[in-house]
This record gives C-alpha cells, structure tokens and sequence, in this order.
C-alpha cells in the first residue's frame, strides 16, 4: 500500500466520522464541528488526488492545492456564518452561552457585533 | 468542440459584466452612508437589468454560446464563462425578479425619515446585489468548481436575508437551513473532489467529452446531486425550507422561493445534461423523477393543511419545485437525440421561470395581506379582496398560474409536460402532474375563497398599503401569466449552445 492509498483511506473515514456527527448530533455546534471534520476529509482527499497526479502523469499536481485552499478559505466562512447565527440563537434563548457557563452576557455579546 | 477553439467571443465581456456589475454596487454600498444604498439601488437596479438583456441579445443573435475565457488561459488551464440559451433566459428571469423585489422593498427596507440610521436596509440591499452576482456566477460558470464558489455566495446571501428581522424563530430557520446547505456544499466538493481526481480536469465542456459512465464518476455525481438537493430542498431533503421561506420578510422570501432554490437546481441540470450526459441511465431518472413526483404530491398536500398563509405558500414551492425533477427522465433522450426529449426540456423551463415570477408575486401579496392585517391567518382573511383589489388580483393571477389554468406560465409548462409523458409513454408521470394541478386548485382556491368572501364586516386594516408595492406584486404575476403565449412547442432558443 503506498502513501496515497493509506492516506485515501484515512480521508474516507474522516469522511465517515464528519457525515456520522452531522447527521447524528442533535446540538447545532456539534453539527458545525462535524461539518469541519468532514470538511478536512475531504480537503485531504484533494490532497490524495494532487499526490496521484490526476492530470496526465505529472508526479504532483498543483491544480487540487489550489482548489483546497479556496476550499478552505469558503468552510471558514460557513463555519463563521453558522457560529455567528448560533450565538444570536443563544443570546435570544437566554440560555448560558457555549463559551462560558459562568457569565451568559459574554456570548450574547458575540452574537450582536 | 477542441480545446484550441475556446477563444472569448465579441460579447463576451457582457458576462463578466453580469457577475462584476453587482459587486460593484455592494463594494459602492460600503463606501456611502447607510441612507444613500437605496439611491445608488436605483441605478444598480436598471443598469443590472439592461446588461441581461443586452447578453439575451448577444446570444439571441450570434445563435451560439458566448464565452468569455479569464485571463486568455484556456481550459482545463484556466476558466471559461459561458452564457447558453438556459442561462441567459436565466439571467433575464433572475434580473427582472430582482428588480421588482427592489421596487416592492422600497419602503419596507428604507431607513425612517428623521431617526437614526437602521442596520436592517443596509443588510437587505447589500444582500440583494450579492443574491444577483452569485446567481449569474452560478449561470455562467462552467467549471464544476467555480460553480462550487457560485453555490457558496449564493448560500451566504440567503441564509442572512432568512433572519433579518432577528426573532428568534427565524434565527432557528436560518440555521436550520445554513446546516442542510454546509451538508450539501461538502457533498458537492466530494464529488468534484472524485471527479477532478477521475479526468484531471473540472471544465463541463472538457468533462463531457473525456468523461464516461464508471462508478467512480457514478458516485461523484451522485454525491453531487444529493448535496445539491439538500440546496434545492427536494423531498425528502426539504425540511429546512417552509421555515425558513416563511420566516423572511416578503421580498427575501420572493427572492429565496424564486430564484435561490433555483440556482441549485440548475447546477443539476449542468451536471446531467451538460457534464455527464452519458451518465444519465433511466434508473437514475426515475428515481430523480419520482422524488419530484413524491415532492408534488407531499408539498400540495402540507400546503392544503396549513394555518398562516406564508406557511402554504411555502409548501407550495416545494410541490413546485418537484415539476422541475421530471426532466430527468422525459428529457433523458436529449443526449442520444429522441425528438421529443425537446418539449420535455421546454417545459421544465417554462414551469421554472412561470413559477418565479408567480412564487414571487405571491409572497409579495402575502407580505402585503400579513402587513395590512398585522397577521397571515388564514382563517381570518376573511374580506380583505375588498380592501386591497390590487394584491388580490396579484395573488389570483399567480395562483392560477400554479395550478395551470390556461392562460399562463404554468398552464403551458404542465401541457408541455403532459405531452411529453405521453409521447415518451411514460404515463405515470402524467398522473402525478394531473393529481398535482387538482390539489393545487384545492389550496389555491381556498385561500382565494377567503379573499373574496363577503363577510359581515370588512376587517380593518393595521397599515396603509402603498399602491407601487401592489402594482410591484401585480406586475410579475402578470408575467407570469404573459409566458402563456409561449409557443406550445420544443423552443429553440432553450437549445442554443448545446
């Protein structure tokens, strides 16, 4: 087995696990961390795509690299997006917020700048 | 089509244009005070609205597709825009939608005369440019992971407009719906991920040429798809929708039923028909078709046993959007070239485009009803035809265009479809489509039944109605009804470029 196929490998379970946490979890903050795992999965499976040289033999190509980072730079975002929407839920909920149980004002705060 | 041949066309500078010229007006809206957006919307607007038209031309008149290649680098190399006869109509359909919704917003998303300056309108105008510069990014892309970005924008816009009154339940829906739509980007990255990993190449043109039918791109696709109906809500992947639709205010719920849905599903139609024609086996289109004929019937019959009316109006989208899955599999000959695949592909277009203008419409009457009464009960409609003709006729108009009362939009769409059921011998199909229009007379019937009681004492109303909103509303149910001299037959211009 060589590095891309273990790596293959280790993409799908990522995969798997991030699919299993998203639809599993009932919390909304866990979901976004599955998202996120499964994100990484698949940004390592571009990873393996660039390693096996896709595009006509070349030994490593640079097109999925780009692409990841756009990747990476478009998950950041929704993670941003959705963290933001669930610390405006929590300040509406009056529930302790998720960065700390001692002082609920903190995530409220987060949740209007 | 080689390689060597993809070259930027005369026109071709329209189509970056289309995506920038938007952008522009959300940068601009940066730089001016929060009171001058709607003022600088009022020439965003237009402007947005003569460059659609001007590539509907360009391409009307060349009779192929124009391509604009970024940067003069070549596919697989770089990335080529490409406007078809599919995506300018979409253009065209998604500029007039846009600007009505921005004649309707005035006054629901202007800042109070005299007070402090509101942070509501700033977010729905900016918002707004965003919606149009990622719909045309998303019709104009023909590269799988271009598309990808073009979803993202797209989500980003919307999910923000669900919530922008800021109550608590809207928050909800708004997350709801930014869970399915991260569910179904990553689906959608794994598949290009795989494909890209297949054929060395994301470019649709290139695709269809080196791609062929093997599980790895059998998979890839099927990813593909099923994240993007999460996008396009197609039961059983619809829950986030009526929430979510329901939630916004009016013209962010015209825009999101419309056009956002919309978007998702053109990539599909990209991915099967354009990328993958090959792939597109009879058991993956009945399976496609029967999740629709399942959303038509599911979505009429949510909607016929709802309470508020924006609830209803939203399960009606979903009913809707269900027509739009049956070109899969009456259209499927459209590769291997069976005649008849073509009144199919029409069809399937004209109940897209009828349907926006019509959803549009009706989510602007319903606004303008639940603003006047202060509340969309339906129960207590009673009378208020009397008060507010105007928006009545509007949601008369757009009503009959959903259930496919002739003439209209969606009268022509359903027959096209009929007849195509008919000629492909697939019947089935025209049961559901015959089921669907009945029950959609149901629900539409019975709020129009309210509208125009006579009660014993005509409720008053909570708000003045301005009368440009009305005619806002009125004038895209009228489009919708005007796509009804559409010729009843396979349209060539829906063929450009393929």
């Amino acid at each position: 087995m060589n590095s891309a196929t273990l790596f293959g490998f280790c993409s799908a379970a990522i995969v798997g696990l991030g699919l299993f946490g998203l639809i599993v979890s009932p919390h909304p903050l866990r979901r976004i961390l599955a998202f996120n795992l499964l994100g990484s999965g698949v940004f390592l499976f571009f990873g393996v795509v660039a390693r096996r040289g896709a595009a006509a033999g070349l030994g490593a190509d640079p097109v999925p690299q780009a692409l990841v980072i756009t990747g990476i730079v478009v998950a950041f975002s929704a993670t941003a997006l959705a963290v933001a929407l669930v610390l405006r839920l929590f300040a509406l909920t009056d529930e302790a917020a998720p960065t700390s149980e001692a002082d609920p004002k903190a995530g409220a705060e987060g949740g209007h700048s | 089509m080689s390689t060597a041949s993809v070259a930027t066309t005369s026109s071709g500078y329209l189509l970056v244009l289309a995506v920038m010229w938007p952008v522009i007006g959300i940068l601009l809206s940066f730089v001016v005070s929060g009171r001058q957006i709607e003022r600088l919307a009022w020439i965003v607007l237009p402007v947005g609205l003569v460059i659609a038209g001007a590539t509907l031309i360009a391409v009307t008149q060349a009779g192929q597709s124009q391509i604009y290649v970024v940067g003069n680098w070549a596919p697989p190399l770089g990335i080529a825009l490409r406007a078809d006869g599919i995506s300018v109509a979409m253009m065209m359909a998604t500029a007039i939608v846009i600007c009505v919704t921005g004649v309707f917003a005035h006054g629901e998303f202007s800042q109070p005369p005299g007070g402090p300056e509101e942070r509501a309108p700033v977010v729905f105008w900016v918002l707004l440019f965003a919606i149009w510069s990622a719909l045309n990014a998303l019709v104009l892309g023909s590269d799988l992971f271009n598309l990808y970005v073009a979803l993202e924008l797209l989500t980003f816009a919307a999910v923000p407009l669900v919530c922008l009154k800021g109550k608590k339940e809207t928050v909800e829906a708004a997350l709801r719906y930014m869970l399915f739509a991260l569910i179904g980007s990553v689906l959608y990255l794994l598949g290009a991920a795989m494909i890209y990993g297949a054929y060395g190449t994301l470019d649709i043109r290139l695709l269809s040429e080196r791609g062929h039918a093997e599980p790895a791109t059998l998979i890839a696709a099927s990813l593909m798809t099923i994240g993007l109906l999460a996008k396009t809500a197609l039961v059983p992947l619809h829950l986030w929708l009526p929430p979510a639709h329901a939630g916004a205010p009016a013209p962010g719920s015209a825009m999101l039923s419309a056009l956002v849905v919309k978007g998702s599903f053109f990539v599909i139609i990209r991915i099967w028909f354009d990328a993958m024609p090959d792939l597109l086996s009879f058991r993956a289109a009945q399976l496609l078709g029967a999740l629709g004929a399942a959303a038509i019937l599911l979505g009429s019959v949510l909607a016929l046993r709802q309470q508020r009316l924006k609830l209803l109006i939203a399960y009606s989208t979903i009913a809707q959007i269900g027509y739009l899955f049956f070109v899969f599999p009456l259209a499927a000959g459209l590769a291997t070239g069976v005649a008849w695949s073509g009144i199919a592909w029409t069809a399937s277009w004209l109940q897209l485009f009828s349907h926006a203008f019509a959803k549009a419409a009706m989510f602007m009457a319903a606004g303008l009803i639940a603003e006047a009464l202060g509340h969309d009960r339906i129960a207590e409609l009673g009378g208020i035809g009397r008060k507010l003709p105007i928006t009545m006729l509007a949601f008369a108009l757009s009503g009959l265009s959903l259930v496919g009362v002739p003439p209209s939009g969606g009268f022509s769409a359903k027959w096209l479809l009929l007849l195509a059921t008919v000629m492909e011998g697939q019947w089935w199909w025209a049961v559901v489509i015959v089921l669907g229009g009945l029950l959609a007379g149901g629900y539409i019937f019975m709020v129009l039944g309210r509208l125009l009681a006579s009660p014993t004492e005509v409720p008053a109303l909570q708000a003045p109605v301005s009368r440009w909103r009305e005619c806002a509303a009125l004038s895209l149910a009228i489009c919708a009804v005007l796509l009804g001299i559409w010729p009843l037959q396979s349209s060539d211009f829906l063929f450009i470029g393929r």
